[in-house]
């Protein structure tokens, strides 16, 4: 095929119809293309074998505790707002085997699986919005800090190649959305403006008669799969109708988190009332801490079989919400699920800026839409910045976490 | 070299549908290394040929009915060095435990032709409220897998991997979306302990708590969900708690306080049929 090689950071203009070109060019290049799929009740991220996959013409309502498929008008492409999923599924999955130890003799050897995505081939993802690139930014940062997970072992197999990054532009977003406040998006920002650095940044204008996406590479590997794709070079209008789709979304965007000071507040809010009055309604269910992109805990589990001859050991995901979790000699630290949603949230919001040198949320609100009984932190922060004095509370009338 | 000592099991039945201990005859491809690995002493829904105790485990299931049975769980725990229960039955009474919120003479002088022979007990309990229980295995019936390692981490001395958390973690495992909050159904999984590997979500019907309340079961929270949301009757709430393990305390409460709101709701029908 005869190509015109792309610049990095210069727009070009792509039809619709030729978005399957990107698809079919990331296959020529040995790419596994992961993305947005219609599910059931939701849209998910699974493997896609082109565009005919993405959910197409559908859009999503989201509340707190709510979340309902809906029929756009138009036949976008990327016209939904984020589902359950987040990309941690595929760059940490919720079960990883480590090793596994097998018996012989008197002696005994480990095998260990085959490191995912770094076989023959490489993960694409294509339709990753603005704060899942930031999100998938604190993720790093989290292994690059703490070096977790401490082993070695782990690290080495269980990491992923770097995927291939599509970003999209949000043209909508969610009432449960909130990245505006976090700094995260909707625009795709120049590559480690606020997320990790992507490869391609699309955008799309559906509409009948002149359906097409702007397309941008923002890396070397993006520029070589763009030179691939029909496309021209977008009009400065075009070019302006990019920042004013985000600039609309920011704009609209409904739900906001005010945090100036998180040490000060929580250091300030550790015996608030509302801490309770939360707990009394939190189902300590994990459900937020599996959605949400960057929460990160892992349990090992050692298993045997019953022949005694095979030993493993698994990573899987954990969560702060479980009495489990907290563990230590002689009991669990945490037993209330008022010391758990706590520890969650000024983590999440505070401490994680000491530990990891940034917030630990990116504003997706996933943790809104999918707590079942909609537990919403930005209603939660606010009411934590009310004064205790207001309630009358008693200090160290709780155990610390 | 003298060979090492089959360690010996014992599996025992209260009042229970069997299904429990079918699960470990379940265990088709297993059963055999199994036996290879622990002698299995006494398992009459097996075979009829039963050693005498003491046994090093024991799995007991059912729950605790009659004066007799009282006496014999006493009796297996004596003859019994760990003992685990399987099964809601053996946790909190199982589904029999219903008539502890009933008068249970009511029930036997309707069924029986002569219910001066039965002898029962007012309630159904739980084996715990009886003797010492080492580990309570959950479900209604129980996983096989779950089972298959508890017995191997028994053998083995460790602690078996057995989770006390939501059943929320298994459907995201599962990849279920989880269907309270894309269809607005009532779902026991925030409150109901994981290990059945969330099979009802993921044929889109509302988790029904067999596997008991988790640790720490919002119930209440969850009650005031499904009213205020789901629009949720008190009766149907009622159901839900009130059923596999009506008489674990979480359940139990929730399903009494479900009940207190459905008076109105009944009286008005009472009133209807006067």
């Amino acid at each position: 095929m005869a190509t015109l090689s792309a610049d990095i950071g210069v727009t070009y203009r792509m039809r619709a119809g030729d978005l399957g070109a990107l698809f079919s060019t990331l296959h020529a290049a040995n790419f596994l293309t992961i993305g947005p799929r219609l599910s059931g009740e939701a849209i998910i991220l699974e493997e896609l074998n082109g565009p005919e996959d993405l959910p197409v013409g559908w859009g999503d309502e989201q509340e707190a505790g709510r979340y309902r498929l809906r029929r756009r008008a138009d036949q976008a492409f990327f016209g939904y707002n984020l589902g359950p999923e987040s990309w941690k599924k595929f760059l940490t999955p919720q079960r990883q085997l480590l090793w596994r130890a097998r018996r012989q003799g008197a002696t005994f050897t480990i095998e260990q699986p085959e490191r995912l995505g770094g076989g023959p081939q490489q993960l694409a993802f294509i339709g990753v919005r603005a704060c899942e690139l930031a999100a998938i930014r604190v993720q790093e940062r989290v292994r690059e800090v703490s070096g977790q997970p401490a082993n070695d072992l782990i690290d080495a197999k269980c990491r992923v190649a770097t995927p291939f990054l599509v970003g999209v532009t949000c043209a909508q977003s969610a009432a449960t959305c909130f990245c505006t406040s976090m700094g995260t998006g909707p625009a795709l920002g120049p590559p480690g403006s606020s997320g990790v650095g992507y490869d391609l940044a699309l955008t799309e204008f559906p509409s009948e008669d002149d359906h097409h996406f702007t397309i941008e590479a923002r890396s070397e590997r993006g520029a070589d799969i763009a030179s691939h794709i029909p496309r021209q070079l977008a009009t400065e209008e075009e070019c302006d109708a990019v920042r004013q789709q985000s600039d609309t979304t920011a704009a609209l965007m409904r739900r906001h988190l005010k945090l100036d000071k998180p040490a000060q507040l929580f250091q300030d809010s550790l015996e608030h009332p509302h801490w309770d009055e939360v707990a009394s309604r939190c189902l300590s269910c994990a459900n937020c801490t599996l959605v949400c992109p960057t929460c990160f805990c892992t349990n090992i589990e050692d298993t045997s079989d019953l022949s005694g001859d095979v030993a493993e050991r698994w990573l899987r995901w954990d969560s702060c919400f479980h009495l489990d979790f907290s563990y230590l000699h002689g009991g669990s630290v945490r037993q209330t699920t008022r010391s758990r949603y706590r520890q969650w949230l000024t983590h999440k919001l505070g401490t994680w800026h000491e530990q990891f040198g940034s917030s630990g949320c990116v504003g997706c609100g996933r943790c809104i839409a999918w707590c079942p009984v909609g537990i919403d932190l930005t209603v939660e922060l606010e009411a934590l910045t009310l004064s205790p004095e207001v309630t009358g509370v008693q200090t160290g009338k709780y155990e610390h976490p | 070299m003298r060979r090492e000592r089959l360690k010996k099991m014992a599996v025992w039945k209260f009042a229970s549908c069997d299904g429990c201990q079918l699960s470990l005859l379940d265990c088709e491809d297993e059963l055999l290394t199994l036996a290879g690995k622990i002698k299995i002493a006494h398992f009459i829904e097996a075979s009829r040929a039963v050693m005498r105790g003491p046994y090093d485990l024991s799995l007991v299931e059912g729950s605790i009915t009659t004066p007799d049975d009282a006496e014999r769980i006493k009796e297996v725990r004596r003859e019994s060095r760990t003992l685990i229960t399987i099964g809601a039955c053996a946790t909190s009474g199982g589904i029999q435990a219903l008539r502890n919120f009933a008068d249970v003479r009511e029930f036997t002088s309707i069924v029986y032709a002569r219910p001066e022979y039965i002898h029962t007990l007012a309630q159904s309990t739980g084996i715990a409220d009886h003797v010492k229980v080492d580990f309570e295995l959950r479900g209604c019936p129980i996983n096989k897998r779950q089972l298959l390692e508890v017995i191997l981490a028994f053998l083995k001395g460790r602690r078996p991997n057995i989770a006390s958390e939501s059943v929320c973690v298994e459907c995201k495992a599962r990849g279920n979306i989880c269907i309270a909050v894309a269809k607005g159904v009532a779902c026991m999984g925030p409150v109901t302990q994981a290990g059945c590997g969330a099979i009802c979500p993921a044929y889109d019907r509302g988790c029904y708590g067999c596997f008991g309340p988790k640790e720490h079961a919002n119930v209440n929270s969850l009650r005031a969900d499904w009213s205020e949301q789901k629009g949720l009757s008190p009766l149907a709430m009622e159901r839900l708690f009130h059923t596999f393990h009506a008489w674990a305390e979480p359940f139990r409460q929730a399903g009494l306080a479900a009940k207190q709101d459905l008076t109105p709701e009944i009286q008005r029908i009472e009133a209807e049929c006067e």
